[in-house]
């Protein structure tokens, strides 16, 4: 195991040595102390290790994630997990706005609620809140899952293409051309294995889900719709 | 009276109701959608055609044309960034995204820049191996829809451009109509096929220069300090835009007028939004120079740059260098007379062709179809972008040397004159033969 204090060395050695670290590397395990809020911690990573963080974050934590498992035991600011395309991050807090923005892939995981635009313009993503997420969630999302065993927000889903939003909860309302679907066996089976990989709790049945996504009627611009774009 | 011959007027067609106006009119209505497509701002504007060089007399002394040295390089990035980019000439490629131009196209952009030895830009879309593959230094684009957004690629880079906005539509996202999204445009955005994709105008992790300035900081991290970071604005309030792009962390800061070209804009975004580049350049200088920041955080003009008096007018003005769109696709091949018969078809003429959204441009550049972009040689393109690079390059230096410059960027706003008031209190030189600049100095 590799400890890095913040309160002794500066985010830039964190990142520099974590990106130094290569692919058949034995460092597997990292701990970083006293984060205190920084921003940009752990981002670009790009090798399978583990990355536990003691603390709070600020924005962008774990942005661009590649292969790595960033832990964070604290809450997250402004767009953790940003454009990951791979691996695993896991909030034990709450996450701020724009968590999973715009991420090609892995896994996103946030123990407790996320604020507005969850899951913004994601783009492969698996994302499983446990709380509850904000406003404007899923807007322009293109692809991935996002899963929220809480509420969400207004506007679920405006502008939605190919993501596939469950929720538990109640959902406040849903933007433009975001409608709720069928829960067919295909998607119980797939929300199983998703709750699965976030360590949800059995409690938590995929059954109880509503599935929500894109009636593509803003697929192509038509006069007629102009009112929604 | 002689009813029988009373003169006639002659008929009139209206200034305000001209034949265009009288189109667009009826094309709204019998469609009602607003009218899209490519290209910049048409209308005639204030712009770099309304300035003069004074060149050099018994005040001033020139330099020899074909035996003293004017120097053309520039160095971007020196601020911050570990590994600066240093380029022969002060033209660059500006972004234009894979998706509104062909595979073929982007190819040629960048054999041209790179055998001029310069810079080409990626767009909305993401990077493509032929552009890496083939441009020697390539800026990538950082921008709101991040559709083809990976960390590969952004290492890949050699600067990364934050873009905010373009002169063509300030504020305003993208659009790609479905004609245009192939299998492999789809695939790399992330989206069905054949769906028209819209990009949007706001990045989707941050608002405000606050922000900003925690992102570029992000980008920094993830590629340990060594690439420039640009910020591309859409000229608009340049004076706030740039010293705000400046207290961010801008290594560069990129400025686009509203003559500049986009892939397909609504025609009201492109002709109403946005100040002209020639009144933009002054206050994002003064931005620069009120923070003690000019020639450290480098300058970057775009829109409407055409031929080397652009070029060193907008170096004089104050910029480090310029970019260019429409001129480089024109030096590719778009729009050539040469395809008259088949612009007719499509319902326009050579020059005026700038469906680029449909998707049919018979040059095979603003195509996603594989039989016309397959009409564009990479190669010979390439090398018309070159050799058109290295007359935009030997223009400049001809006025440089006229004005007495050893290097471009000693060209200064002393060496100009304005033909028209309105260019003379844009760039604040003074009305030719006199010294006054309005607004500021002088007596008429
Ligand atoms: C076909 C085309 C596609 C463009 N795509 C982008 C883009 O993806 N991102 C961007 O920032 N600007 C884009 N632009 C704008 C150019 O980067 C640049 O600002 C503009 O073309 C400069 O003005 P000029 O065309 O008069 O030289 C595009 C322009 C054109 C003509």
């Amino acid at each position: 195991m590799r400890t890095v204090d913040l309160a002794k060395s500066s985010r830039r050695d964190l990142n520099a040595a974590l990106h130094e670290v290569q692919h058949n590397t034995n460092e597997t395990y990292w701990r970083v102390e006293n984060p205190a809020g920084q921003h940009a911690l752990a981002v670009g990573l790009d090798a399978p290790v583990t990355v536990e963080i003691a603390g709070h974050v600020g924005y962008y934590c774990a942005g661009m994630n590649q292969q790595a498992t960033v832990v964070i035991e604290g809450n997250a600011g402004v767009g953790v997990a940003e454009n990951m395309m791979s691996g695993k991050v896991h909030v034990k807090g709450d996450a701020s706005q724009s968590a999973g923005a715009t991420a090609h892939g892995g896994l996103l995981v946030i123990e407790g609620n996320a604020a507005a635009r969850c899951g913004i313009s994601m783009k492969g993503i698996d994302i499983v809140v446990k709380g509850s997420i904000g406003p404007m969630s899923a807007f322009m999302a293109q692809s991935g899952t996002l899963v929220v065993l809480g509420d969400a927000g207004d506007a679920l889903g405006d502008s939605i293409y190919e993501t596939r939003i469950f929720v538990r909860g109640k959902v406040a309302s849903l933007g433009a051309d975001c409608i709720e679907k069928e829960m067919r066996d295909e998607h119980v089976l797939a929300l199983r294995e998703i709750l699965r990989a976030a360590g949800a709790p059995d409690s938590v049945k995929a059954e109880e889900f509503r599935r929500y996504g894109s009636a593509r009627q803003l697929y192509n611009f038509h006069v007629d719709n102009a009112s929604a774009y | 009276m002689d009813i029988e011959n009373i003169p006639q007027t002659l008929p009139r067609q209206s200034a305000t109701f001209d034949a265009y106006t009288l189109s667009e009119i009826r094309r709204a209505a019998a469609t009602g959608i607003y009218d899209i497509r490519g290209a910049g701002a048409k209308r005639k504007l204030p712009h770099f055609d309304d300035l003069l060089f004074l060149g050099a007399s018994v005040s001033r002394y020139p330099l020899e044309g074909y035996r003293e040295k004017c120097a053309t390089d520039v160095v971007l990035g020196t601020r911050f960034a570990k590994k600066p980019i240093h380029l022969k000439i002060p033209v660059t490629i500006a972004g234009m995204s894979f998706g509104s131009l062909s595979a073929q196209a982007k190819e040629a952009l960048g054999r041209g820049a790179s055998a001029a030895g310069t810079s080409t830009t990626t767009g909305d879309g993401g990077m493509t191996p032929e552009e890496r593959g083939q441009s020697q230094t390539l800026v990538y684009q950082y921008l709101p829809s991040r559709y083809g957004m990976n960390p590969d690629d952004l290492r890949k880079a050699d600067a990364i451009e934050v873009v905010i906005g373009q002169g063509a539509k300030p504020g305003g996202g993208g659009m790609l109509l479905g004609q245009k999204i192939s299998d492999r445009v789809a695939q790399m955005r992330n989206l069905p096929k054949g769906i028209d994709q819209r990009s949007a105008c706001r990045h989707p992790d941050w608002t405000g220069p606050d922000d900003l300035e925690i992102k570029i900081e992000e980008l920094r991290e993830i590629t340990d300090w060594e690439k420039p970071i640009y910020v591309k604005v859409g000229a608009t309030r340049p004076y706030y835009d740039v010293a705000l792009a400046v207290k961010a962390g801008a290594d560069v800061v990129v400025l686009d007028g509203m003559q500049g070209g986009t892939a397909a804009t609504q025609e009201v975004f492109i002709e109403h939004v946005g100040i002209p580049t020639l009144a933009a350049i002054r206050p994002a200088v003064q931005a620069l120079q009120d923070l003690g920041m000019h020639r450290k955080v480098q300058l970057i003009v775009s829109g409407g740059i055409r031929n080397g008096a652009d070029v060193a007018k907008a170096l004089a003005l104050g910029a480090d260098a310029v970019a260019i769109g429409t001129a480089a696709l024109v030096a590719l091949g778009d729009n050539d007379p040469a395809l008259e018969e088949e612009y007719r078809k499509l319902g326009t003429t050579a020059g005026a062709y700038d469906d680029w959204q449909e998707g049919l441009d018979p040059a095979g550049i603003t195509t996603q179809d594989p039989i016309l972009s397959a009409r564009l040689d990479p190669v010979a393109a390439g090398r018309r972008l070159a050799n058109y690079l290295a007359v935009l390059t030997l223009e400049a230096q001809t006025i440089a040397r006229a004005c007495g410059k050893s290097h471009l960027h000693n060209l200064e706003p002393e060496d100009l004159v304005a033909l028209t008031i309105e260019s003379a209190a844009m760039a604040r030189v003074p009305l030719a033969g006199t010294s006054w600049i309005p607004g500021m100095t002088g007596n008429f």
